[in-house]
């Protein structure tokens, strides 16, 4: 192998595509795959719900109200996971939920960061002025912790799931910006963009194509990280009462509605929870994959 | 008895694509007083060598040696107490980059201290006048105030200054010097090799230069050993060294001193030191030998006699008087 | 180090009037009319509404309102709730010691677990210890608190009965505010049995709200230490013949604090956002539930103040921590 290596040497190898090259450094972080191996679960299980789940997510059946799940004494295996207070069955439920989650992460992670990365861009070739307007902005924004800015921003608008994600995406938006804005600063004064703009490349293009690029990879780790955050926050407000209304079975409505029974019927508490457990974790796990292969200043040797 | 005995010392790191070979059965000795320098290329195993003898290498080393002895006692066998109270007290080190070899956190007094309190157990008044007196001693100006500067007020030169303050705080009977000019601009490199080698005459402690320069070799040293990819190529005192040098890649590197150039190009040895994946089969430097041929290629090269500088070659250069035959 | 105080403090300054501007903008700009929401189902007659019109001031130009908002504010007047007709500043007060004293034992659990485990989880690598400790902290991190709040209640409180579910304090015990903190408080009062209630209110809502920041410390912890450890100094403190206990203790973890004392300052956040989830929960007479039940009641000028009083304090807390991240950082203070 060595002898091979040292013989091809003048003919140097190909370098490896990008994103085969960020594969290499993906797989080496077992969590990492586990992640992404639960996460495209939960993404097949959302979009193939109405397949896969035994039951409508919305009827209720009176006769079998709080039964238990499958296993435990008193359950039957049309209800696997067992039926909430008003006779829905759980699993279809949750299935159901999935979607919710997911959407409610992939609309959050697109809203904040577009409006992010745009400000952000803005921000860092903006002169001073502008860049200091905007921060300031910003730090404003980040003063209102982002559940209590949310819960109000939903108040106002009125509780909806739409509202809470939109509500939720502009308590984010300021990370974006930030790490954006630190990003093209950092990249600005570099030697290639320099050149582009000695070519004549005008402002747009200098910001989109030639910078731009250069400084996803913390965004990509901080998309990872909000579309996490953002699963909880939104289950957190469902659960205040303010994101989904009943009776959508979004995971944190579901716990909220379940509240009074927790001490008697404990699946109807334990399985949502663990849902979104699960889910989080799994989405963390990616995301510190991600930050290994994507960000070299914080890559572990 | 030497003061440092090292015999066959062979480091190997463990790395994700099986172990490297840092150091390769390496020798070291060293008297009481005695000056040697370790000359070589980065990645020639050096450092790592010495840092196996002060015990600071990370736990992916694994370190073998027949002997490995500091004023007669195995280094080896000692417990990681017995060997803290030698380490840093008998025997020193200074290393590489002085900027960020201080601790930006603390301040200089503070750094030198304790060393002090550790090794000495001074009370608080007479560490306080011994670091006063160890700035002095190498050179900074107005020591009592330094003592509350941090390491980021300093320069390189004064870094290092205090690197060797620091170093010599507690008297070391064998102080090894880790390229300690490198980082620095040339007219404090030679401050600081002046510094050195002032003190070492002043207090009689051995002193161990790494470095890759041949120059700072010729001012400072009594005895040179050359390692290339980790292992020892030639050893011998200082001015025979320079007259006659017995293994190619001495001569080499003595052939790209600025200040022996016959031709207007300065010579170089073409290539770079072999890493973990293209160690040849024969000779190390056979790659990047104008001399090598088929047996060198193929065949580990012996050690030979003293006369020769126990250049490890097969076919050493031989002293001029011997080349009139 | 005094310019970078006054720094900081200029910044202060336009940030501050900005969450004030956006507090007011909330109620007055977005849809919504307080007038007609605090009216309810009943209604209202066109001259009623007139007349509540012109009591709030909602009839002047919007800019007026602002500057008398803004001036009301520098004064301590924040208005009054809808509901109870008190001062929202008095309301504010008297609530926010309850929150504070949950919080400041939370951040105390979550510092003082998290940065010993962070080191150590640095120190052993790779090995058992490291593992499981990242493990468990990756499930801190990723916990819906308000979850994790319900299942310590059902075990601790339900099944083992160990803890109560709700309140401060039993209602077998009563005695005057001194400090507004139930644990100092209750030891004041010399009464049997007062400060071991207020401990086991307090155990499991602290617990809930410590989890996060102690997931995130511990995870700042390590990595901060990983990256120190590899630095020339330290190589230096143990070229001295340094005990590991000082060279890790003292040398690397001085310098990791400096990062790990931003991401302690970031927490106050997200403890305050935690406050209401695990307020609400645990049924803690705080800010986060007053802040929250408020919002349900379309009690707007308690949400407004309260959502001014809370950005103010994590400006304050944040502030402090640039000061405290000034003085363990020797870059800063001696420049």
């Amino acid at each position: 192998m060595a002898d091979a290596t040292a013989q091809t040497a003048p003919t140097t190898p190909a370098r490896p595509g990008r994103f085969k090259e960020f594969w290499r450094y993906f797989r080496e972080n077992k969590g990492a795959v586990v992640g992404l191996y639960i996460f495209a679960a939960f993404l097949l299980l959302a979009l193939f719900a109405g397949l896969i789940a035994p039951h409508d997510p919305l009827v209720q059946y009176r006769s079998a109200t709080l039964v238990p799940p499958a296993w435990q004494e008193g359950g039957t295996w049309s209800y696997i996971l067992g039926t909430d207070p008003l006779g829905r069955d759980m699993l279809s439920r949750l299935l159901y939920g999935a979607r919710y989650s997911f959407v409610v992460g992939v609309v959050v992670v697109i809203l904040a960061s577009t409006g992010g990365i745009l400000l952000g861009l803005i921000s860092g070739f903006a002169p001073k002025w502008l860049d200091t307007f905007i921060m300031r902005l910003m730090d404003i924004i980040l003063s209102f912790p982002a559940l209590l800015l949310a819960l109000v921003l939903v108040a106002i608008l009125g509780p909806s799931l739409v509202n809470a994600m939109i509500a939720i995406a502009i308590a984010y938006q300021p990370h974006y910006v930030r790490l954006t804005r630190a990003a093209v600063i950092a990249e600005r004064s570099k030697d290639y963009v320099i050149s582009a703009k000695v070519a004549g490349a005008r402002l747009p293009r200098l910001m989109f194509i030639t910078v731009l690029p250069n400084c996803l990879a913390p965004i990509i780790v901080q998309a990872a990280l909000s579309f996490s955050n953002a699963i909880l926050d939104v289950a957190a407000l469902g659960f205040l009462g303010m994101g989904a209304q009943p009776p959508t079975p979004e995971w944190g409505t579901m716990l909220a509605e379940a509240r009074e029974f927790i001490l008697r019927a404990w699946w109807v508490v334990t399985f949502p929870g663990l849902a979104i457990l699960i889910t989080v974790i799994a989405i963390n796990l990616m995301g510190d994959g991600l930050r290994d292969a994507l960000d070299p200043k914080l890559k572990r040797s | 008895m030497p003061l440092l005995q090292i015999r066959n010392l062979t480091v190997e790191f463990a790395t994700a694509s099986g172990p490297f070979r840092a150091v390769d059965r390496v020798d070291v000795t060293v008297d009481e007083g005695d000056v040697l320098a370790i000359v070589g290329e980065s990645g020639s195993g050096k450092s790592v060598a010495m840092l196996a003898a002060m015990g600071l290498l990370p736990w992916t080393a694994a370190i073998t040696a027949d002997e490995m002895s500091f004023d007669g006692r195995d280094i080896r066998s000692l417990t990681p107490r017995d060997r803290r109270t030698v380490i840093g007290k008998d025997m020193a080190m200074i290393f590489q980059e002085p900027m960020s070899s201080l601790n930006p956190c603390f301040t200089v007094g503070f750094q030198i201290k304790e060393a002090l309190k550790k090794h000495l157990g001074l009370s608080r008044r007479e560490r306080h006048e011994r670091a006063v007196e160890l700035l002095d001693l190498v050179g900074i100006p107005d020591p009592a105030t330094r003592l509350s500067a941090f390491p980021h007020q300093l320069s390189g030169g004064m870094s290092q200054r205090v690197m060797i303050a620091m170093a010599l705080s507690c008297n070391p009977r064998l102080l090894i010097a880790d390229e300690p000019t490198t980082a620095l601009d040339v007219t404090i490199q030679a401050q600081i090799l002046d510094l050195l080698a002032r003190l070492q005459q002043e207090t009689g402690m051995a002193l161990i230069l790494i470095t890759h320069d041949m120059g700072v070799v010729a001012e400072t040293a009594q005895r040179v050993q050359v390692q290339y990819a980790g292992q020892k190529v030639e050893e011998q005192p200082v001015r025979p060294l320079f007259d006659a040098p017995h293994h190619p890649y001495t001569a080499a590197l003595l052939a790209a001193l600025p200040e022996r150039a016959t031709e207007r190009r300065l010579p170089t040895i073409p290539g770079v030191v072999p890493g973990q994946y293209d160690r040849p089969a024969g000779c190390l430097f056979s790659p990047r030998c104008a001399f090598a041929d088929d047996l060198c290629r193929s065949t580990e090269p012996p050690v030979q006699d003293a006369g020769l500088g126990l250049a490890r070659c097969h076919y050493p250069i031989p002293s001029p008087a011997k080349e009139a035959v | 180090m005094l310019r970078y105080l006054l720094s900081k403090l200029l910044t202060f300054v336009p940030t501050f009037l900005g969450v004030t501007l956006v507090s007011f903008a909330f109620i007055r700009v977005l849809p919504g009319d307080p007038i007609i929401v605090m009216a309810g189902e009943r209604g209202l007659t066109e001259e009623r509404y007139a007349e509540l019109q012109a009591q709030f001031g909602f009839d002047r130009p919007l800019y007026v309102q602002f500057w008398d908002y803004l001036t009301g504010v520098l004064q301590g007047d924040l208005g009054e709730s809808f509901v109870t007709k008190k001062p929202v500043w008095d309301e504010f007060f008297s609530l926010f010691p309850a929150t504070l004293e949950l919080s400041i034992v939370a951040i105390i659990l979550a510092t003082a677990l998290g940065i010993p485990a962070g080191v150590i989880a640095a120190m052993y690598r790779g090995k058992f210890f490291d593992r499981a400790l990242m493990s468990s902290a990756l499930v801190g991190y990723s916990m819906p608190i308000f979850w994790w709040a319900l299942l310590l209640i059902i075990v601790f409180s339900g099944n083992l009965g160990w803890t109560p579910v709700s309140g401060r304090i039993d209602l077998l015990y009563f005695f005057p505010d001194v400090t507004g903190f139930m644990l100092i408080d209750s030891l004041l009062s010399g009464q049997k049995g007062a400060f071991a209630s207020a401990v086991s209110h307090l155990v499991l809502p602290s617990i809930v709200l410590a989890t996060i920041p102690l997931a995130v410390i511990a995870r700042q912890t390590r990595s901060a230490m990983l990256e120190v450890l590899s630095e020339d100094y330290i190589r230096t403190a143990r070229a001295k013949g340094l005990a590991p206990v000082r060279v890790n203790g003292l040398h690397a973890l001085r310098n990791a604090m400096i990062p790990v004392v931003t991401v302690i300052g970031l927490s106050v956040g997200m403890l305050l956002a935690g406050a209401i989830l695990t307020e609400t929960i645990f049924s803690w007479p705080g800010i986060g539930k007053w802040m929250l039940d408020s919002i349900f009641r379309r009690d707007y000028p308690v949400v407004q103040g309260g959502l001014l009083l809370v950005a103010g304090f994590v400006m304050v807390v944040n502030l402090i921590v640039d000061l405290l991240y000034g003085l363990i950082n020797p870059k800063i203070r001696k420049r």
